[in-house]
Parts: C-alpha cells; sequence; structure tokens
C-alpha cells in the first residue's frame, strides 16, 4: 500500500455490489413478479437481464422479486418503484424489453408507455 | 450477476449450534436451483442474538432469518431467492409486525438501544475477505494517521475521545500511549490482550472473529503513535476460529502492504505476530501476559515498573484489550469529538456487555456509557424468562461484584460501577432471579479463583482457598456465628496484600454479595436454611400427605430407594437415605413434594 488514493481505488471497487446489504435503500426500486405463473411465463431470464442491466451501468437501484400481483394473463410483470412518484407496471416482459426500460426509465426518466399494463391491457 | 447476499453468522455461537452445514446446504441447494450466479452466500462473525442462532439475513430484503435448520433450506430457497416470498415462520418474529409486515431489524427491541461502534462489522462484512473491511471504511483510519498526523497528534486525538481501557480497569487509552511515546527511542511493542478469561465474556472473540481487521489497524496505529515496529496479540488456544481468522487477516493485510515496509508509502514499518495462550486465567493479567509472551510461565510481577516504562523483553510496551482497539479506527476517522458525544462525563463512547443466565436474550450487546442495567435487562435482553423475579445481575466475573434491583436504574459506566461495590470488568453480565443463592454465586466465582491463582503470592494463593472453605462450610449447613466478619476480614487483607489484578479483586464477589444480600448468609449461619433452595446440604424433599395419591411414581424414579409407601396411599421420603436429586419432584404430577 504505497498512498491513500491507491486504498480508496480498493474501497471503490470493492464497495460495488455491496449495496445490496443496506436494507434502508430510498431510492428506486424495481421488482419482477417470481410467483409460479411468473416463472412459467418467462420471469427469470427478465429479472437476470435487469440485474444485469442495472448493475452494468452501476445504477444506485435495487432490482428484487415480489410474489403474484393477480394478473398472471400479463406476466412476465415487472414493477418500478420510484420516490414520490406513482408506480409503473410494466407487463408481457421479455430481457429486451427490460433493457429498453432500464435505459429510458430508469436512466432516462421516461417511461416507456407502450410497455405498461395501460397500453397493453387494451 | 448477483442480486441478493445471504448473511450467515459463523460466530462461535452459531457455529456450534450448526451454521457450517447451512452454508454448505445453501450453496448446494443453490446450485441445484441454478442460482449460484445470483446470490451470494457470506460467512460473517457474529450478529449477537446468540439465543437465536443459527442466524442468516437475506439481502437486499433485509430479512432476519432466526434457528434456521438444514430441512428449512430448500424452501428459504425456493420461496425467497426464487419466488420472492419471506418463509414469515423462520422470521425473527419480533420484526414481524401485526399487519405482517416484516420490519427492521433495528427496530426491535434487542436492537433498538445499541450502538455499534467496536462491533460496527460484526455480523456485517466476511471477516476472511480484507476487500470487504476495506469497503465499509477500514484502514482509512491507518492511512490518515500515517499520512495527515504526527504520532503525537495520533496521542492527542486519542486522549481528548477519552477512550478509557476496556479490559476491565478503566485506565484512560491515550496517557497509556503517551507514557510509552515519552521513552527514549529503540525497540518498542504493542501488545493486545486477547486472553479473554472471565466466565460467561466473549466480546472479544467476537471482535477477533468477526472483524480481526480493525485490530490489525488498530495495533498499527498504536505502534505509529508510540514508535513501535512489533506487536503480538497473545490469544487463548481456546479461540481457534478467531485464531484462524486473525491469521487470515494477517496474512491478507501483508499481501496488500498494510502490514511490512513502508506502510502508505511512508518510513513507518509494522509487524503482527499471534501467541497463543494455554487458558491460564492470570495470563490476563498484563505482566504475567507478558510473561507468557517472552515464553516463561505466565505469573505476574510487581509494578512499577508499568510496561509503559518496562514491558515485554524489557522494552517499553503498550498493552490493551481487544476491545479498547476496535475502538480506535473510528475515533481517528470519524474524530475525539464525535466519541466525545457518546456516553457519560467520564466514561465515553460504548460498552459490549455479553449477557448471560436468567434473561430471554442471551448473547451480545453494545450499548452507550450511561445505559441503565434496567434497560439493558428488561428491554434489549428481553426480560427474565418464566416471570420470575429479578434479583441480581453480577458484572466483571470473578473480578467483579452483584449488582443488586434497587440499583437497576443508576447509569452504567466505569466510576458508578465501583461506587456501588462491582466493577465493569470485561463486560460479562450474568443475570440472577429469584431462584439464585448468592452465598452459593460467591462460592462459584472463589472456587474458579482458587483453581486460577498462580501461586506466586501467598494471600492469593492460601486466603482465597481459606475464603473458599469457609463460603463451603456455610453452604453446606455448617457456618458458625462470626464467618461473616471474619470473611469480611480475609477478603480486606487479600485485597491489599495481593500482587496483581487477580489477588487484588478475587474477593470482590464476596464483599459484594454480603453487601447486599447479608441476610442470605445469616439464614445460612444461623438458621441453617437457603431461601433460594439451591443449597443442597440445606434442603429436605417432603411429601404432601394430602396431595398424593399414592401412584408410586416417585418410589419407582428414586434412584437410592428412599421413598416408601403402599399404593393409593400416601407415600413417605427417608431423610437420612435422600441424596437430594430431586428426581421425583420433577416427576410428580400432583405437585405433591416440595423442597423447603
Amino acid at each position: 500500500m504505497k498512498s491513500l488514493e491507491e486504498l480508496m481505488a480498493i474501497r471503490e471497487k470493492a464497495r460495488q455490489g455491496m449495496g445490496i446489504r443496506n436494507d434502508k435503500h430510498e431510492g428506486t426500486r424495481v421488482v419482477v413478479g417470481m410467483a409460479t405463473c411468473g416463472i412459467a411465463a418467462g420471469a427469470r431470464p427478465v429479472l437476470s437481464a435487469l440485474v444485469e442491466e442495472v448493475s452494468k451501468e452501476n445504477l444506485d437501484i435495487q432490482v428484487g422479486q415480489t410474489g403474484c400481483i393477480g394478473i398472471c394473463q400479463y406476466e412476465p410483470v415487472v414493477e418500478v418503484m420510484e420516490p414520490d412518484k406513482e408506480k409503473v407496471t410494466y407487463v408481457k416482459m421479455t430481457p429486451e424489453k427490460a433493457i429498453k426500460v432500464v435505459h429510458k426509465h430508469l436512466m432516462g426518466g421516461e417511461v416507456v408507455q407502450e410497455y405498461t399494463i395501460g397500453r397493453v391491457g387494451k | 450477476m448477483v442480486r441478493s447476499h445471504i448473511l450467515v453468522c459463523g460466530g462461535t455461537g452459531c457455529t456450534s449450534s450448526g451454521s457450517p452445514a447451512i452454508i454448505r446446504a445453501l450453496e448446494e441447494q443453490l446450485n441445484k436451483s441454478g442460482l449460484s450466479d445470483e446470490v451470494k452466500v457470506v460467512q460473517t462473525g457474529c450478529f449477537g442474538l446468540c439465543a437465536l442462532g443459527p442466524i442468516m439475513i437475506v439481502y437486499p430484503e433485509g430479512t432476519f432469518y432466526s434457528m434456521v435448520k438444514v430441512g428449512d433450506i430448500p424452501e428459504i430457497v425456493e420461496e425467497h431467492l426464487l419466488k420472492g416470498r419471506i418463509v414469515t415462520r423462520l422470521v425473527y418474529d419480533e420484526t414481524v409486525q401485526e399487519s405482517g409486515e416484516v420490519a427492521s431489524l433495528d427496530d426491535t427491541g434487542f436492537y433498538k438501544k445499541q450502538m455499534r461502534v467496536a462491533l460496527r462489522n460484526c455480523g456485517v462484512i466476511n471477516p476472511e475477505d480484507i476487500n470487504e473491511y476495506i469497503a465499509y471504511d477500514g484502514y482509512q483510519a491507518l492511512g490518515k494517521a500515517l499520512t495527515q498526523m504526527t504520532p503525537e497528534q495520533v496521542i492527542e486525538e486519542i486522549k481528548t475521545s477519552g477512550l478509557r481501557g476496556r479490559g476491565g480497569a478503566g485506565f484512560p487509552t491515550g496517557v497509556k500511549w503517551s507514557f510509552a511515546a515519552a521513552q527514549p527511542k529503540g525497540q518498542k511493542y504493542v501488545c493486545c490482550n486477547a486472553d479473554e478469561g472471565d466466565p460467561g465474556a466473549f466480546m472479544d472473540r467476537s471482535v477477533l472473529e468477526g472483524d480481526p481487521h480493525a485490530l490489525i489497524e488498530a495495533m498499527a496505529i498504536a505502534g505509529y503513535a508510540i514508535g513501535a515496529n512489533k506487536g503480538y496479540v497473545y490469544v487463548r488456544a481456546e479461540y481457534p476460529i478467531a485464531v484462524h481468522r486473525l491469521q487470515v487477516a494477517i496474512k491478507q493485510a501483508k499481501e496488500l502492504g498494510l502490514l511490512g515496509e513502508g506502510i502508505f508509502g511512508t518510513d513507518f514499518s509494522f509487524d503482527l505476530e499471534i501467541r497463543l495462550g494455554a487458558g491460564a486465567f492470570v495470563c490476563g493479567e498484563e505482566t504475567a501476559l507478558m510473561t507468557s509472551i517472552e515464553g516463561n510461565r505466565g505469573e505476574p510481577r510487581p509494578r512499577p515498573p508499568f510496561p509503559a516504562v518496562k514491558g515485554l523483553f524489557g522494552r517499553p510496551t503498550v498493552l490493551n484489550n481487544v476491545e479498547t482497539y476496535a475502538n480506535i479506527p473510528r475515533i481517528i476517522l470519524l474524530g475525539a469529538e464525535w466519541f466525545n458525544k457518546i456516553g457519560t462525563e467520564k466514561s465515553k463512547g460504548t460498552k459490549v456487555f455479553a449477557l448471560g443466565g436468567k434473561i430471554t436474550n442471551t448473547g451480545l450487546v453494545e450499548v452507550p456509557m450511561g445505559t441503565t442495567l434496567r434497560e439493558i435487562i428488561e428491554e434489549i435482553g428481553g426480560g427474565i424468562p418464566g416471570g420470575k423475579q429479578f434479583k441480581a445481575a453480577q458484572t466483571g466475573g470473578p473480578s467483579g461484584g452483584c449488582i443488586p434491583a434497587k440499583h437497576m436504574d443508576i447509569p452504567i459506566d466505569y466510576d458508578n460501577l465501583i461506587s456501588i461495590g462491582s466493577m465493569m470488568g470485561s463486560g460479562g453480565l450474568i443475570v440472577m432471579d429469584e431462584d439464585s443463592c448468592m452465598v452459593d454465586i460467591a462460592r462459584f466465582f472463589l472456587d474458579f479463583t482458587v483453581d486460577e491463582s498462580c501461586g506466586k503470592c501467598t494471600p492469593c494463593r492460601i486466603g482465597t482457598k481459606r475464603l473458599l472453605e469457609m463460603l463451603d462450610r456455610i453452604t453446606e449447613g455448617n457456618g458458625k456465628p462470626g464467618d461473616i466478619e471474619k470473611m469480611e476480614d480475609l477478603c480486606h487483607y487479600i485485597k491489599e496484600n495481593a500482587l496483581c489484578g487477580l489477588g487484588q479483586t478475587a474477593p470482590n464477589p464476596v464483599l459484594s454479595t454480603i453487601r447486599y444480600f447479608r441476610d442470605e448468609y445469616e439464614a445460612h449461619i444461623y438458621h441453617k436454611t437457603c431461601p433460594a433452595k439451591v443449597c443442597k446440604s440445606l434442603l429436605n424433599y417432603t411429601i404432601i400427605a394430602e396431595k398424593c395419591t399414592g401412584c408410586t411414581l416417585c418410589a419407582r424414579v428414586c434412584p437410592v430407594g428412599a421413598i416408601t409407601g403402599t399404593v393409593k396411599q400416601p407415600h413417605v421420603i427417608d431423610h437420612e437415605k435422600c441424596i437430594k436429586c430431586g428426581a421425583c419432584m420433577e416427576k410428580c404430577r400432583f405437585g405433591a413434594i416440595v423442597k423447603e
């Protein structure tokens, strides 16, 4: 160890991924419906794609799973919960759609209307 | 990509209740479900709530599962990690709210009033991964001290913080360091006392097991402050997990150049070695400890000269306890002002207590100095099981004394404890209820010190033995009038004349129980009764004829055939034959047998 800067560089690297251990996270949360219906409809790859993309872009966003919310015909379902904003529900998701949501919605702040339950349901 | 961390306690408590098997089962099950790349299993140090082990926390949800068994693992993986449904039946019930929602662990009775400084990383990081320690600000304090502060500034910071030795005596740490720093240049040493010997105390072990790098960092800081380039950690061999983790940590620190030559690009070098103790209580005394490191029989020597002047191998030495060191990096990093705000006027910071005895939440708690015994026992400790009454708490182990119920609301700090005849000690806190006999407790601790006395000085070697003989007599019903006064005289004599801390404090349990529970001693001596019904020689088991149905069960379980009677007729116990094992009372379904 030659300098404090060297230590801080190790620290930054080590901190990546440790954010998971903060259960008082107050930022945006993204959850994927992972009940039997969700898994059958392909929720697993959607979850993996979300986790991977969020971590690749180094976003301070928590990705988790949840149970069935009762709209099994629309699975896989992804919900985005931002502080002080209304919840956005995306339905019939795929890994490709999920990646688009990360870029447009989570990074760009623009809801991808075409995937939301309001559009797809009609 | 990892989306979830499972932290499983790998402290000694949870390890003995089976956490290694749980980790193996988790990894196996995750592999089977194809989740190995998404879920990371981390073995950590102690969470503190040892009574509920094995313990694990699942993040990001922060779900706290307690008393987990290997058989529960498939359900946890399938339900929680795959489907995101928390397995509520395994969740620590204090975190489950009325609505069924799972609340944060920090809001539970056990954790709410705690403040973790020394234990900050225990149960939070993987102690065998230096990167996790660094991620939680590890080694920044050492970097700051070496590159931005002079040794004098480091000592001044510790002095200002008001930190006092956590090993028991409470000597100001900064002052101790300044004595060693003031000695002429030359070979100096930094030592750590990890020879935790008090029955019931295990905070030092937990720090070593859960956060070994904190100790390494602090000892290096101490080395810089006093001008020492070599350190020794004296740890008892009965702590194999702690020793292993410390070895791993030292190796990792050396690999990153945090121990060794020219640390942080300065000309400061520091090396650390472990010395194993064989478990003699006296080796927790500082001069005996250093004698033992030197390779000699662990016996104390008179002070002065104090270790800061003439210590290990005759050189100036700073010796602190593990918990004291665990506070150092925080103080350097966050400043003396920050530390100074915690605690009472003369006792700053926090103190770790090992809760044991008759208490619901057995385990390790860290509270700000000034917290009352009532808060620790009733709120954090969850009270006494079985609706029993609190009688007293023993602090300081065999060197300390008891605190009776009337002093439950005194803010706990070094000086208050001494004023009521006890002492902080290393922080063992044994809770006793109405079923504990105070004479028997004093006898228990004396039995321990007699065993552990090194025998070098007469007051301790013979004095404690004579004390124990008197206590034995009293508990056997052979106490004589005047015994109490005789014991008091002998206690004071031992305290004044013993060579080291072991002997000087050995009479404390006797003195404090006489001070607060003299009536119990008198009952044993004058009335030949044991009010708490513990001392066997003073008890008699009797059958209440009106309640006895003559079922013959007691007669059949009695191992010595002391119970006689015919079927459906009241039975009788022969007191001459009875060995007072209590088997009959345990078996009787009608409550017909009493001890008095």
